[in-house]
């Protein structure tokens, strides 16, 4: 093993420091039209009538409405889990921003004024813009009780452990919106017509979740659909579902026209009418010992799904599992539901659920130990999970887990006792001090951490069910191509199948080339998400060079003992002499995962990674703002494959979360965002981020590629619990909602 | 709107090379660069001047070209990603930012290329706090900017 655990450099990364890759936009073809959305201004109601208006040359546009998708027999819905989102609203809109209208022209300008001349006119229905009204039942907007999906996870029995319990402590948290912000809008191009069938160029994480959606929209069969992935512009989720919606409506306009159409949004739209991180609100009742020792653990979880399905029982799914956290406790119920809200369908963002369900437990388990009078690490480490015993699923935890050590090493590396007890005095003395030192008190510093895990890979039985494939083909220059339809967003895909597959060959990494993903010519490696491409696709990867490798001895060409360019000829000689060669991988389940979808027990995800956070911060108690100060990110995720890019990812999604927790809020008014600009939507810039230390420990997972676990939602899950408890520490104050603006916090002093 | 409004000539050196470009005095540079002369490795992130996707040099100081109309670039002198590296010869900061991991989706790099370029022509040794200074216009969802400032570290090492 040489190459593994080295800083391979990125694959394609000359080709993005020059400005050479090319992404949706930077792409044409002649004749191209330019596609644009005609969308709802109400939140709910009937469409009465739509006229096209102004003095706009309407002839020359394509315009496509649910009529068309209605008059040639195809299906107005995107493909996904309940099939409730139509491409677009067919009589009634259920949410701000809807798409009821498709207009293309091949002049850009024009495309834009004609959408501002589109008058749509809507009988308003009353709407329902909260998590707490659709719980409550305000109105009912989707099915029978406005509820997606629920989820009951129960273990021993919770309700007969009040009355033991020494203590019991409740408490309410809440999550907000969050915005994926990819610098890289979303955007296709679609070519559609009865000949050729429908191909889709676009940004986005998942080429077969397009596909599929095209298939039934269309009606097609599969060799008539094909998806290729361009440079992509980051995703963190938001690139996961929507690009099958937005892949669907550039394809509606291409069909129509006979013309490529291209979609891309500006980041108003972008902001404003595509999926968010779901809001969340969780519910804690918790019964612990005197000793310290958690009892019962009865957790509430809601998520705000929007006003369509979409992903929301997935993501509900992952959030239910982490709400317990990786505690032991013998009885822990949690009750789980997704529910509508007339707003954009909210949907896959970096974590998935996780870190909503997180944020909760980690602010509450401080609370707990406060009212033991426990300090958060002597709670917490009383109730650390161990092998052999069980999570909230009852899964028995098979592998080394050592949280305390996790906690030892990151209160090390940030001197946490050491500033506990410095705070404490310093924050203190100056309170009490003269006007001078009443200055000094302005600013007050605190430390907090969070422990947790994440789950890598599909939860339960999903990745039994999608089956993945990943295939591995010998080239006529005598290299390898690895064949997956696993995107690379950034995240370094090409850079870490590269790695892993040279490693399994004994090659050097240029021998590797990683196709493009296009569904005409790679195999259903699944989507891109889950933290899955490394721990699940990569081990594909490995096991379908390994059976390339086999396939080229078994032939004679290439003997037990080989150099590189011995390996190399083998290829080249095995396709002049024999043919083609490709080799493909299946997914198989690691023994003695069972997970019972029913009851909702089992082994939820095949391993885990493992995580301590620890956030120090200034609190300024003149302007009510936070400001961490240092980072440090310490957790185990198995092999490391690629030091500076797996650093890169914690790094990112460290920052991605600081946002969450302090900058990033969405507005919003009659259920639409109306911030949706970078300059009132703030992300953090380089002048506000603080040192983010990342740390890792390596404990090899057996059936990961080289020992590797997931890695990329790991980093959102454990910032905004270790930020709040800090600000806690610093203030004696506990806030316990996301994002916490200055404005909420003057509020509380 | 854009069809009532006059097409005009604008000289100007891109990369180094004259140009004459035929456009609406209003027309966003942001649009010629890439439409026009097809150098679309400026991106467009945000088109409101806040993410620094679209950085270019006009006349050695750095600016977005999505807020600027390129009736303005008469006569100036314009530098793109394009024209960063020497032939296959790439810029420090372009190998610093392969070698430390200060690219990832790529997106914000070209843009964020630019701007570390022009810090380091400004300031040869900047600080850490002038890094942070000299790119905050710039704007980056993927890294968390710790490998984007030790790539302009790196980038300062190689070139000193």
């Amino acid at each position: 093993m040489t190459l593994v655990g080295k800083s391979i450099p990125r694959k394609e990364g000359r080709k993005k420091v020059t400005g050479q890759a090319l992404y949706v936009d930077d792409i044409s073809f002649p004749g191209m039209l330019y596609g644009t959305t005609v969308r709802s201004p109400v939140a709910r109601g009937r469409i009465k009538n739509i006229s096209f208006e102004g003095d706009i040359p309407w002839s020359e546009f394509t315009i496509v409405t649910a009529r068309d998708i209605r008059e040639s027999s195809w299906e107005n819905y995107v493909a996904l889990i309940l099939n409730d989102q139509p491409y677009l609203a067919d009589e009634v809109v259920n949410h701000p921003e809807e798409p009821i209208l498709l207009l293309a022209h091949e002049n850009k300008y024009l495309v834009e004024e004609a959408r501002r001349n589109v008058r749509i006119e809507i009988e308003e229905l009353p709407p329902v813009f909260t998590l707490k009204d659709s719980v409550d039942k305000q109105q009912i907007i989707w099915g029978d009780d406005n509820v997606f999906k629920s989820f009951l996870v129960d273990k021993g029995n919770v309700d007969d452990a009040w009355t033991g319990a020494d203590f019991i402590v409740e408490g309410e948290y809440e999550t907000g919106a969050q915005e994926q912000l990819y610098i890289e809008n979303n955007g296709v191009i679609a070519i559609a017509n009865p000949d050729e069938g429908v191909t889709v160029w676009g940004s986005m994480q998942c080429p077969y979740y397009v596909h599929k959606a095209l298939l039934k929209l269309f009606n097609l069969p599969e060799e008539k659909v094909r998806v290729i992935q361009t440079e992509t512009g980051g995703g963190f989720g938001g690139k996961e579902e929507y690009p099958s919606l937005l892949g669907g409506h550039a394809a509606l306009l291409a069909w129509k026209s006979g013309k490529p159409v291209k979609i891309v949004y500006d980041r108003a739209e972008d902001m404003v009418a595509t999926t968010k991180r779901h809001p969340s609100r969780t519910r804690h009742k918790t019964a612990v010992s005197k000793g310290g020792k958690l009892l019962a653990m009865d957790i509430d979880f809601v998520i705000d799904g929007g006003a369509y399905c979409t992903l929301s029982p997935v993501v509900l799914s992952r959030g239910t599992i982490h709400a317990a956290g990786p505690y032991y406790c013998p009885n822990v119920r949690i009750h789980s539901r997704a529910v509508a809200t007339n707003v954009p369908p909210h949907g896959a963002f970096r974590g998935f659920g996780a870190p909503q369900s997180i944020f909760a437990l980690e602010r509450h388990l401080d609370k707990v130990a406060g009212a033991l009078g426990l300090t958060p690490d002597e709670f917490r480490r009383l109730n650390f999970v161990h092998e052999s015993q069980t999570t909230a699923t009852n899964q028995v935890i098979r592998e080394k887990v050592d949280m305390d050590q996790l906690l030892d090493r990151a209160f090390e590396l940030t001197g946490y006792y050491e500033k506990r007890e410095r705070f404490a005095r310093e924050n203190g003395k100056e309170q009490s001090a003269g006007a001078v030192g009443r200055s000094n008190s302005r600013l007050k510093k605190g430390i907090g951490f969070a422990s947790f895990m994440h789950g890598a890979g599909f939860t339960g039985s999903g990745e039994v069910y999608l089956a993945s494939v990943v295939g591995a083909e010998a080239t006529p220059e005598g290299r390898v191509r690895i064949l997956a339809a696993s995107t690379e967003i950034g995240q370094g895909t090409n850079t870490i199948f590269s790695q892993i597959a040279a490693d399994a060959l004994g090659v050097g990494v240029d021998v590797i080339e990683v196709g493009q993903p296009d569904t005409a010519n790679v195999p259903n490696s699944g989507p891109t998400v889950a933290s899955r491409t490394c721990m699940v696709v990569g081990k594909l990867v490995e096991s379908a060079v390994l059976g390339l490798k086999q396939t080229l001895a078994g032939s004679g060409l290439l003997k037990d003992e080989y150099g590189e360019s011995e390996f190399q000829e083998a290829c080249r000689e095995y396709i002049k002499s024999i043919g083609p060669l490709k080799v493909f991988s299946k997914y198989q389940a690691p023994p003695n995962v069972v997970w019972d979808d029913e009851k909702y027990q089992g082994d939820a995800y095949g391993t885990y990674a493992w995580a301590v956070y620890v956030a120090e911060i200034t609190f300024d108690t003149l302007t009510f703002e936070a400001h961490v100060d240092d980072f440090v990110a310490l957790q185990e995720v198995g092999k490391v494959i690629n030091p500076v890019m797996a650093v890169g990812q914690i790094e990112g999604g460290v920052a991605q979360a600081i946002g969450f927790t302090l900058f990033e809020n969405v507005v919003w008014k009659d259920g639409r965002m109306i911030n949706n600009q970078m300059t009132n939507y703030i992300i953090p810039t380089p002048a506000d981020i603080p040192p983010i230390r990342v740390y890792f420990e390596e404990n090899p997972y057996a059936y990961g590629p080289a020992g590797a676990k997931g890695i990329g939602e790991l980093p959102m899950d454990g910032a905004a619990p270790a930020i709040l408890n800090a600000i806690e520490n610093a203030t004696g104050v506990s806030f316990n909602h996301v994002p916490l603006m200055p404005e909420a916090m003057m509020e509380k002093f | 709107m854009e069809t009532t409004a006059t097409k005009t000539e604008v000289k100007c050196i891109v990369n180094g090379e004259r140009r004459t470009i035929e456009a609406f005095p209003m027309e966003r540079l942001l649009d010629v660069l890439r439409e026009q002369l097809h150098l679309t490795g400026t991106k467009e992130g945000c088109g409101e001047g806040e993410c620094g996707a679209c950085s270019v040099m006009i006349d050695g100081a750095i600016v977005n070209s999505c807020l600027v109309p390129v009736a303005q670039v008469e006569g100036a002198s314009i530098k793109t990603i394009e024209g960063v590296a020497s032939g296959t010869q790439l810029h420090a900061v372009q190998q610093a930012f392969i070698d430390c991991g200060g690219a990832q989706c790529g997106i914000c790099t070209p843009g964020m290329v630019m701007a570390a370029v022009d810090l380091l022509e400004r300031n040869p040794n900047p600080s850490e706090a002038e890094i942070r200074t000299g790119l905050a216009g710039n704007l980056c969802r993927c890294t968390g900017y710790m490998k984007i400032f030790e790539s302009v570290v790196r980038a300062c090492q190689k070139q000193a």
